[in-house]
């Protein structure tokens, strides 16, 4: 059962960057169906502060009530903390295409060379910097590819 | 160890410290929405309020479930001595320097304080201050990059750089103001106490200023505003709190 409900929540896009599932993302943390046509989802914030987290919740609410569910609880929780480690493979790939460049694997400690030494989405160069760590939305930081002069965003690493 | 009541009690008014300083952070930082002297200082300020206020609304809602009134209304319906603010926070954000002198002291303290609060017994807690961890490291990091270029960018932007750590630092000492029941929390492993956090803030951001070029005036020398933690404040926060509330007073039952 809670498979099936995988499935489902593969289909529910990031309301910001449509290219990538909130499975995909990392923040479904808990998935539950003690019975039929009963779910239990847990989510987790990619930020604390993010305002698109009150949609995700509506949208998997509603992605359940459509297909057939009747007993639906959706909870965030901070029980298993997002990092950008927790995005998949697939994910990262997502990310690409919609012209972010993917957050390294990091080990828990993020230092500003590592910002600084993000590979460009469109070129793939790393003669690029970081003009700012923070950007259109709380995910993202700013650069500039030097060597195709193009400006780009990157999702930013968190621990 | 069991908590007794006391050990509830000194959990609450450490919540509400922490909420009250990031909600009142959160609120000036916004102000340099659409006035940053720079487009990325504009985006950077609304970011980093943003994370504050999110960050604020997770801890009233570790108060809601020990019993408080909803985030909301405790958000919304208290009067400034009710507010357990340090007055650093409560402060207009006046010239960019001032500004930009208390991001740093602030969120060098909140970084740590998370750090310390991660190991914390209670574990809602801790589980909130190992994601709030992971946030501020790039509160701190841009921090760090403006105090260092700020310092080098001539003889104006260095002296109003020391002139505002000069003025700031014993409001920035007013966030250590001892609570009613530190031994208890220290005790219980809930928190470490504010003495150890202020010990290792300042052998945080003393170096780190030294090393940029600045002179950072002595502890022994400087009076601490305290009063923020008992619900004194100063003149400023007043006028904020009926800003801020100023729609939700206008009709607090209304349906968004």
């Amino acid at each position: 059962m809670p498979n099936a409900i995988k499935a489902l929540l593969e289909t529910v896009m990031d309301p910001e960057i449509p290219t990538i599932s909130i499975v995909d993302l990392g923040i479904v943390t808990g998935i539950e169906s003690p019975e039929p046509g009963h779910a239990i989802i847990e989510l987790t914030p990619t930020f604390s502060g993010c305002p698109a987290l009150r949609i995700m919740e509506q949208m998997v609410h509603d992605k359940l009530a459509e297909s057939g569910y009747t007993q639906i609880e959706v909870k965030t929780t901070f029980n298993k903390q997002w990092n950008t480690n927790m995005i998949t493979e697939k994910g990262l790939i997502a990310l690409k295409q919609h012209g972010l460049a993917p957050p390294p694997k990091h080990d828990g400690y993020i230092e500003l060379d590592v910002l600084s030494d993000t590979p460009c989405p469109y070129c793939n160069s790393r003669n690029t910097e970081m003009q700012t760590p923070f950007g259109p939305t709380l995910c993202r930081s700013m650069h500039y590819c030097k060597n195709c002069l193009n400006a780009f965003e990157a999702f930013k690493p968190v621990s | 160890m069991e908590f007794t009541e006391k050990h509830v009690e000194g959990l609450k008014e450490l919540l509400y410290k922490m909420a009250d300083d990031l909600l009142i952070i959160g609120h000036r930082n916004s102000e340099w929405t659409g006035l940053g002297p720079m487009l990325e200082e504009d985006i950077a300020f609304s970011s980093m309020a943003q994370d504050k206020v999110g960050q604020s609304l997770a801890l009233f809602e570790l108060l809601h479930e020990l019993g408080e009134s909803d985030p909301d209304t405790v958000a919304f319906t208290r009067n400034d001595n009710q507010f357990h603010c340090s007055q650093l926070v409560e402060l207009p954000i006046g010239e960019y320097d001032f500004s930009m002198v208390r991001h740093f002291f602030f969120d060098h303290a909140e970084a740590i304080r998370f750090e310390m609060l991660a190991d914390s017994v209670f574990e809602p807690l801790s589980m909130v201050a190992r994601k709030f961890k992971g946030e501020i490291k790039y509160h701190t990091m841009h921090a760090d990059i403006f105090m260092k270029k700020l310092a080098a960018g001539g003889e104006e932007s260095f002296s109003r750089m020391q002139n505002s750590i000069n003025e700031t630092f014993g409001l920035a000492l007013g966030m250590f103001e001892p609570g009613n029941f530190e031994a208890k929390l220290i005790e219980a492993g809930i928190f470490g106490g504010e003495a150890e956090l202020q010990q290792r803030w300042l052998d945080k951001v003393v170096p780190l200023l030294e090393s940029f070029g600045y002179v950072v005036p002595k502890v022994e020398n400087t009076e601490a505003a305290f009063g923020g933690r008992h619900g004194v404040h100063t003149p400023h926060l007043q006028p904020l709190l009926d800003e801020m509330t100023e729609v939700f007073s206008i009709d607090p039952g209304a349906d968004w």
